[in-house]
């Protein structure tokens, strides 16, 4: 018997809901701001959602694909007790080449300041941790949680959001004065080392990009371990206008490791985005893109790779709001597939009325490499206004036989021409990062995923 | 604004264009009491002399449908007000002799002259282009020609009720095996209180020698329609299917929810065409057909093949997914599909193909378009299963959009589960380019036929797939619906 899908959407676990709330009572007055009336409020009408929704479930459009049945089995502890041994040395292998990047290091979900760099980026710019933020300038970050208006509020879908509104731990502000244009990337890397119990890290960014700014920002995640932890990310980035934003992300969690990250994206008039996405680790990851085009001429680029082998579950999903006229869209995820893993691409572009001349394209590319290997993919177009130009394509195939012999024809070992050929599929994607350190990281990454393939 | 105002102008015209085909014909009708209930069901049953086993699965679908606590299915993008399923006839039946019509002589004369107004000369198809007509005026078979010579070849092509009686064997196999009784709200509603419809069966190596048709048409007020159509191929036997249909204008919105079930066995195929032109409501979206349809085709043997091609003008809302169950090896699974949206209509159109079998292929075409207020979704679903191994879709949906206040939506669903699958989609929606018209115009042509021309050629693939006399039927169709404006 089929139960329409409506119907009974919200998850059941209750007793998994139950435990959170319990923390957050028995913890709250410990959280980063406690004591701010607005803060404390802010955080109590999330749980209060969080427990309203509870964790959604698979009958729910947004989470079709995705089941988080395991992740709410386990109750992650949402303040976890710090890891220590980690050292300036430990960290030469995560930075950029030349340590040209300005770091912040965040273990199990705290700012690391002995680990992390000092002073700014460049002119114009300040990087702080969040809970030092709210302890220093607790009103501008009022501004940017609330002042926007969370985006997240009254979704179902974004329970998680909630939840990591409840136990936001702590995070990066990052501002960019207008104008300025910061010369080194900041660089957030989030480690997570949590052998002693299940950690929840609930990190949140704020990024603001004034007037004319621009900012190349990387967030990398990183497991040091591969017991169970669940990191739950809320960022949120805004463009105003004629700024341009770099943004990339590492996604290497522990192999026992759950990644859920929403970013929340405000660009303004002629503002620039652009965001390239690798993610390898966890054994279930959800990386979810909103975008809001909120002034006219808005430049948006949105670019992904997924590389799941072994049971690993990578979800990507992204949503689109042409608000306004003239935005154009270009948006690329590839996947590749080994074992019995899973790919996942949602992708929705909606133009609203009136926003004409949009040009909008997504494309969802999977290369399948063993029997048992999935990929779904739903791309989709919601188009209110005529003067458009908009498509997708989606394609799911393995390996291409003829291209496969081309190459055995001449001289390649069957393995080798396979490596040259799921290489190529989306070394493109690799080689159009325009920065390059950041596109050396990239490529090794793809390289050490590629040396572990079987046969 | 990209749009020229002269365009607008040609827009506002189509909607403006009245529905050719509004006309009621009086029939004295023979009404269940209006409401749905157990005894509805069994009145309908009883006045259909059907026998126990039909009334027991009827029973059975109206229970699970009340099961369902009435809650229709929300997913789609169609807005409508609630239905109030009591607030309907269910069953209605155009007054006749008590043994039915022999012959054309003894069909009522007011039905002859409805078909006559909708350009469907009984009599004349009889010799013209081959063409059977099983036509359906509401819910009961008035007439049907070429039966006998269809008989010589074996071919049972009769109304679902007829085939009840004389082929019980048959139908008691089939029916319910492609859209179970549980299978959604409409179809269930359907399995309930199903009327009449169209029962095909083409034995063994048999080449259906002629298309098929039958023209439906819902006539009496407050009457929802219900037809259920089977159609089996058996193995190494082919035919060619039409279905076309038009409704006199009314107020108020009728409900049609039809199943439609096909079964191919080896080698064997199917190709059902379909036009369809409900009243569509007028142009400010008042009244229209609500068309809520279940059809679904299962290749059930090994290089067996189902087409559906349809041309969707008409009906006030559509909400329709012709789908191929593809479980035979090497079997394949087409869709063609053109759906117009004006004024207020919404349609929310694809279809599901689902790969079983090995080396199972599928081929997607869709083309939607939508002018003034229409709302425009194709909805649709490609699935390989973990044992189809090197199946194959290709899937193209394009949305045209004429006028700024339209909408049109791509929402596609791509389940992979064996890597030897390739599955392609692609999707583009825009408007009419300026460029493509200045060229028309330049040449000669007037906006209005320089429309007409590029529209005609946006749908031109699917109408390709059409038999030719609906593919001329289906370009009248959107010159109608775009009248004076996009063509």
């Amino acid at each position: 018997m089929t139960v329409p899908a409506h119907r009974d959407a919200s998850g059941v676990h209750e007793a998994t809901c139950k435990a959170y709330l319990d923390r957050f009572a028995a913890k709250r007055a410990e959280l980063p701001g406690a004591g701010l009336p607005w803060l404390d409020a802010w955080r109590e009408r999330a749980i209060e959602r969080f427990a309203e929704h509870g964790f959604p479930s698979p009958r729910l459009e947004e989470w079709k694909f995705t089941n988080l049945s395991k992740l709410a089995e386990t109750v992650f502890e949402p303040i976890p007790s710090a890891a220590n041994g980690i050292s300036r040395e430990d960290l030469g292998g995560y930075r950029l080449e030349g340590a040209s990047d300005h770091l912040l290091v965040f273990v199990n979900g705290r700012l690391r300041p002995d680990l992390s760099d000092t002073g700014a980026p460049g002119e114009g710019v300040t990087v702080t941790g969040l809970s030092r933020a709210l302890e220093d300038d607790a009103e501008a970050v009022e501004e940017s949680l609330i002042g926007a208006g969370d985006p997240s509020a009254g979704e179902r879908a974004s329970a998680l959001g909630q939840l990591n509104a409840a136990f936001m731990g702590d995070g990066a502000v990052i501002r960019v004065a207008a104008n300025a244009q910061p010369e080194r990337p900041v660089h957030l890397l989030f480690l997570a080392h949590a052998d002693k119990e299940p950690a929840g890290m609930h990190p949140r960014n704020l990024i603001h990009a004034g007037e004319g700014a621009k900012l190349t920002v990387i967030e990398s995640y990183v497991g040091l371990s591969d017991g169970p932890y669940w990191t739950n990310a809320v960022t949120h980035v805004t463009a105003e206008k004629g700024a341009a934003i770099q943004h990339f992300k590492f996604q290497a969690e522990g192999a026992g490791a759950f990644h859920i990250a929403a970013t929340d994206v405000d660009l303004h008039e002629n503002a620039a985005y652009t965001s390239f996405v690798m993610s390898l680790g966890g054994i279930l990851a959800r990386n979810e893109i909103r975008a809001r085009y909120n002034g006219e001429g808005v430049h948006c680029a949105l670019k992904g790779v997924s590389l799941a082998r072994g049971r690993q579950h990578l979800d990507t999903t992204t949503r689109v709001d042409h608000l306004m006229p003239s935005g154009v869209t270009d948006e690329t995820y590839k996947g590749i597939v080994d074992d019995r893993a899973r790919s996942v691409f949602r992708g929705k572009i909606r133009v609203a009325p009136g926003a004409q001349k949009t040009n909008a394209y997504q494309l969802n590319q999977n290369l399948l490499l063993s029997d048992r290997a999935q990929a779904d993919s739903k791309p989709e177009l919601e188009i209110f206004a005529d003067d458009v130009k908009c498509g997708h394509g989606s394609t799911v195939g393995d390996i291409d036989a003829e291209a496969l012999f081309y190459l055995r024809a001449r001289g390649l070992e069957e393995r080798e021409a396979r490596t040259l050929l799921i290489e190529a599929f989306l070394g493109q994607l690799i080689d159009d990062i325009e920065i390059g350190p950041v596109r050396a990281m990239a490529r090794e990454a793809f390289t050490g995923w590629l040396a572990g393939l079987d046969g | 604004m990209a749009v020229s105002s002269e365009t607008l102008e040609t827009v506002r015209s189509v909607t403006g264009g009245e529905y050719k085909y509004g006309f009621v014909t009086d029939i004295e009708s023979d009404f269940a009491p209006r409401g749905l209930n157990e005894d509805i069901v069994r009145f309908i049953s009883a006045k259909k002399e059907e026998p126990d086993w039909l009334l027991q699965w009827r029973l059975k679908a109206y229970r699970f449908w009340t099961g369902l606590e009435h809650e229709e299915p929300k997913w789609s993008k169609v807005q409508h007000p609630p239905i109030d399923f009591q607030d309907a006839y269910y069953y209605a039946a155009p007054k006749e002799a008590k043994d039915g019509p022999k012959s054309l002589d003894e069909v009522d004369p007011e039905l002859l002259r409805t078909y006559e107004k909708l350009g469907i000369p009984l009599r004349e198809q009889e010799v013209l282009a081959g063409v059977a007509v099983d036509a359906v005026f509401d819910s009961i078979s008035v007439a049907t020609t070429y039966k006998e010579k269809l008989a010589e070849l074996g071919i049972v092509f009769c109304p679902f009720s007829e085939a009840v009686k004389e082929h019980p064997d048959l139908v008691q196999k089939y029916l319910g095996s492609v859209v179970p009784y549980s299978d959604n709200f409409y179809a269930t509603l359907n399995s309930a209180v199903f009327s009449d419809g169209s029962f095909v069966y083409i034995p063994p190596g048999v080449r259906c020698p002629m298309e098929l048709s039958t023209y439906f048409r819902i006539n009496a007020a407050n009457t929802g329609q219900f037809e259920r159509t089977l159609i089996i191929a058996d193995r190494d036997s082919y035919v060619s299917y039409l279905e076309g249909c038009t409704a006199p204008m009314r107020d108020e919105n009728q409900l049609h929810a039809a199943v439609v079930e096909l079964v191919t066995h080896d080698n064997a195929e199917i190709k059902y065409a379909t036009i369809q032109n409900w009243y569509p409501g007028d142009k400010d979206g008042k009244g229209g057909i609500y068309n809520f349809v279940t059809k679904r085709g299962a290749c059930r043997g090994r290089n067996s093949k189902i087409s559906w091609t349809q041309v969707e003008t008409g009906s006030a809302i559509t909400w329709k997914y012709p789908s191929v169950i593809l479980q035979g090896d090497n079997s394949i699974g087409e869709f063609y599909s053109v759906a117009v949206t004006n004024n207020y209509q919404q349609a929310d159109t694809g279809t599901k193909m689902i790969h079983i079998g090995k080396n199972t292929r599928s081929t997607i075409i869709s083309k939607g378009i939508s002018a003034g207020h229409g709302q425009n979704t194709y909805r649709g679903l490609v699935r390989v299963m973990p044992k189809a191994k090197g199946a194959r879709n290709y899937t193209q949906c394009d949305s045209l959009l004429i006028g700024d206040s339209c909408g049109g939506h791509t929402v596609p669903y791509i389940e992979v589960r064996n890597p030897t699958a390739r599955v392609e989609h692609e999707a583009s929606a825009s408007k009419i380019s300026d460029d493509q018209l200045f060229y028309c115009r330049q040449r000669g042509l007037d906006l209005e036929d320089a429309v007409s021309v590029i529209v005609n050629g946006f749908c031109k693939e699917v109408f390709q797939k059409l038999p030719m006399e609906f593919a001329v039927e289906a370009q009248k169709l959107l010159d109608v619906s775009l009248e004076g404006s996009v063509g």
